[in-house]
């Protein structure tokens, strides 16, 4: 892992005496518990926080004696689909940024820098406009082949596994503004699909109902499970090719397994809810601050705590502009902007 | 390369190859103008059009090139020449050839400038070019602040500015959703970047900021050069450093930022003008003339096209630099990394 490589040694680099490793993993099984228990509280919050304010005691009842008042639909029909949808998507991007820094070894990865999330959002725009696909089943497809496309494209012309943090983060951006620019031509052509993309293509949770979260769901499930198994080859490809190769780790498995986690879980994700940035770079950052380099800890911390600050800005969002909503998508974008500058400000960073 | 020497005991080199190409270029330019005045609802044959312009065409003749489209090419062509320099100007600095200004966050600064007065106080063309103009600056300030630690580096530069991007694509996706879909509209066609309907009102005052930038950049063209070789080096040769690079980025940022001001943020002329110039004058350095001649054949080449190609639809010249532009990137980007300059 590039960006913290701090010297404190892994379980796995140099194996520590047997009572500290066993400590040091109930420490982190401890963080991972109360960070769950944060997750639960922000999606409490997330149900009760809103245009209409609901007491907790209320969306409890909503949530467990159904019965029909106007708070308990509410709860039911808007908030907790809304709630899981951000659940999944949260886990969903901060899963594949930590992927992608982990498979590029390059600490300003990021599904929305590296332009993924923008090609599955062109993906998706031509599906809407020019085949008339209007069902998320439909366009998810075109979500997965456009954020296919553009990983691939990425990874190669960024320089594979030479490429310098620099090079990647200038090939996506260059990608992105490219497919925006293809983006904002379809919807000048048609004030109708501009009507409706302008608010799918900011990155909201606004649209989310039961249906949306189900037909996202099993897509997001595999990826985070792919992820789960690649954690340790990744760790090994941590040290280097040639050392990896050395471990026993499969390089071409491994990058092809890493390269379809994030197709699925980006593509699904832009899918349900539109391009949102910096989900994927911030929380990785913060997690391996707490855990060191183990992509076995890394992973599990990612996805619990990425919804938490999805979740989190969506909760502020609807607050700030009461009645109304700022999208997700721009609180997210508002917040990690200063992280990512703050990131290329560090020392490390500018060295390069 | 030659040295002429003069007999009054000057003496100056001159690089015989880049000055065919910056002479070939503008003539390029220039005879592109000419056949984009000449083409539109009415016909006008090129010799026409020089006639007119001249001063011996008939009346309507006259009327057509001289108020309708002459401004609208004029516009362009400063325009595509401003981008051009600026491109080369911000690549030079930042040391690589993506380090464009419509890339690391510029003209996104400039459309929030711009999409401000259009979506909060549904302002004029002229408001909408000064938000644009201010947003572009605040956002050029911003990032060169941002990206201060002891001196600006072009790798940090390029780096913050993305970030800047990032967070200013939020800002406009924003104000997209707040407007009507009439501003919104008229928001996009901004966005993309277009030439209809300008008129003199924009070209005098890009001609009086070229007449001012153009100077300063062009007497810091040689210690750009010398920056090219890295700060180090270039210390050591001399060159007052971060002096040389805070005029230059203001100097192209104002640049790129009037640009945008006066059609929007045309994508990828920043970017591709100095690289083809590079390529034609295969000299090294800034290539600054080479790159703005060359801009603006890019920008009224791709004007012709999207009036022609489309037919009736008369598509903005933003969706054709784009396209182009695109491919053109990747292009770039294969056979850079294939001789491992990038």
């Amino acid at each position: 892992m590039l960006v913290d490589s701090r010297s404190k040694p892994s379980a796995q680099t140099a194996p520590a005496p047997p009572t500290q490793t066993a400590r040091r993993h109930a420490l982190r099984a401890a963080g991972l518990l109360a960070a769950t228990g944060v997750l639960v509280l922000v999606a409490l919050a997330s149900i009760a926080v809103g245009a209409k304010q609901i007491p907790l005691a209320d969306v409890w009842h909503g949530l467990f004696h159904y019965s029909g008042t106007a708070d308990d639909v509410i709860v039911h029909d808007t908030r907790v689909p809304r709630t899981l949808l951000g659940l999944l998507v949260g886990a969903a991007l901060g899963v594949s940024g930590a992927v992608m820094q982990a498979l590029t070894r390059n600490p300003l990865a990021e599904p929305g820098i590296l332009g993924v999330n923008a090609g599955a959002s062109a993906a998706v725009v031509s599906a809407i406009t020019f085949f008339g696909v209007t069902s998320l089943t439909g366009y998810v497809w075109f979500a997965f082949a456009g954020a296919a496309v553009v990983s691939a494209l990425v990874y190669v012309l960024g320089g594979s596994r030479a490429a310098t943090p620099v090079r990647l983060a200038l090939a996506g951006t260059a990608v992105t503004a490219a497919l925006y620019g293809y983006i904002n031509a379809v919807q000048l052509m048609d004030s109708a699909a501009l009507d409706r993309l302008r608010f799918w293509s900011v990155g909201s949770l606004a649209s989310a109902n039961a249906d949306t979260v189900t037909e996202i769901a099993p897509f997001i499930v595999v990826g985070l499970v792919i992820a789960a198994l690649i954690a340790r080859p990744l760790n090994a490809m941590s040290l280097g090719d040639d050392t990896a190769r050395a471990l026993g780790a499969h390089l071409t498995r491994t990058r092809v397994l890493s390269m379809v986690t994030v197709t699925l879980l980006c593509g699904a994700a832009t899918a349900a809810c539109g391009p949102i940035v910096f989900i994927g770079l911030m929380v990785p950052h913060i997690v391996r601050a707490i855990t060191g380099p183990d992509m076995r800890w890394i992973l599990p911390y990612a996805a619990v705590l990425s919804p938490v600050l999805l979740l989190g800005s969506d909760v502020v969002g609807r607050v700030i502009t009461r009645p109304a909503e700022l999208q997700v998508g721009i609180v997210t974008a508002l917040i990690g902007g200063p992280v990512f500058i703050f990131l290329v400000r560090r020392k490390r960073m500018a060295q390069l | 390369m030659k040295a002429v020497r003069t007999p009054g005991g000057y003496s100056f080199r001159a690089d015989t190859r880049s000055l065919v190409v910056v002479v070939a270029l503008l003539a390029a330019a220039l005879a592109a103008g000419v056949v984009l005045v000449g083409s539109g609802d009415f016909d006008i044959a090129p010799l026409d059009v020089v006639r007119t312009l001249f001063g011996s065409g008939t009346p309507q003749q006259d009327f057509i090139v001289n108020e309708l489209r002459l401004p609208r090419v004029l516009v362009g062509l400063l325009v595509g020449a401003a981008f051009g320099i600026s491109g080369a100007v911000f690549q030079s600095v930042s040391r690589n050839p993506l380090g464009s200004p419509d890339v690391i966050g510029f003209g996104q600064g400039s459309s929030v400038g711009a999409l401000v007065v259009i979506v909060w106080f549904g302002g004029s063309a002229t408001e909408v070019a000064v938000g644009a103009l201010l947003g572009g600056l605040a956002t050029g300030v911003a990032v060169y602040l941002l990206a201060w630690k002891k001196g600006v580096h072009g790798y940090r530069l390029v780096l913050v500015g993305i970030g800047a991007a990032a967070m200013l694509t939020a800002c406009i996706q924003y104000l997209l959703t707040k407007a009507q879909l009439v501003d919104a509209t008229r928001a996009m066609v901004w966005l993309t970047g277009s030439l209809d309907g300008r008129d003199w009102a924009q070209v005098w005052p890009l001609l009086a900021l070229f007449a001012l930038l153009l100077p300063v950049i062009l007497a810091y063209g040689r210690p750009l050069r010398m920056l090219e070789m890295g700060d180090d080096a270039a210390y050591a040769l001399g060159v007052p450093v971060q002096r040389t690079r805070t005029v230059l980025m203001l100097a192209a940022v104002l640049l790129n930022a009037a640009g945008t001001a006066a059609a929007g943020p045309i994508s990828f002329v920043a970017l591709t003008a100095p690289q083809l110039a590079r390529r034609l004058t295969r000299a090294t350095g800034p290539n600054i003339l080479a790159s703005g001649c060359m801009g603006a054949t890019l920008l009224v080449t791709a004007d012709w096209a999207s009036q022609r190609l489309f037919g009736e639809s008369r598509l903005p010249v933003g969706v054709v630099t784009g396209v182009v532009g695109g491919l053109y990137l990747l292009w770039l980007l294969v056979t850079e990394r294939k001789a491992g300059r990038i």
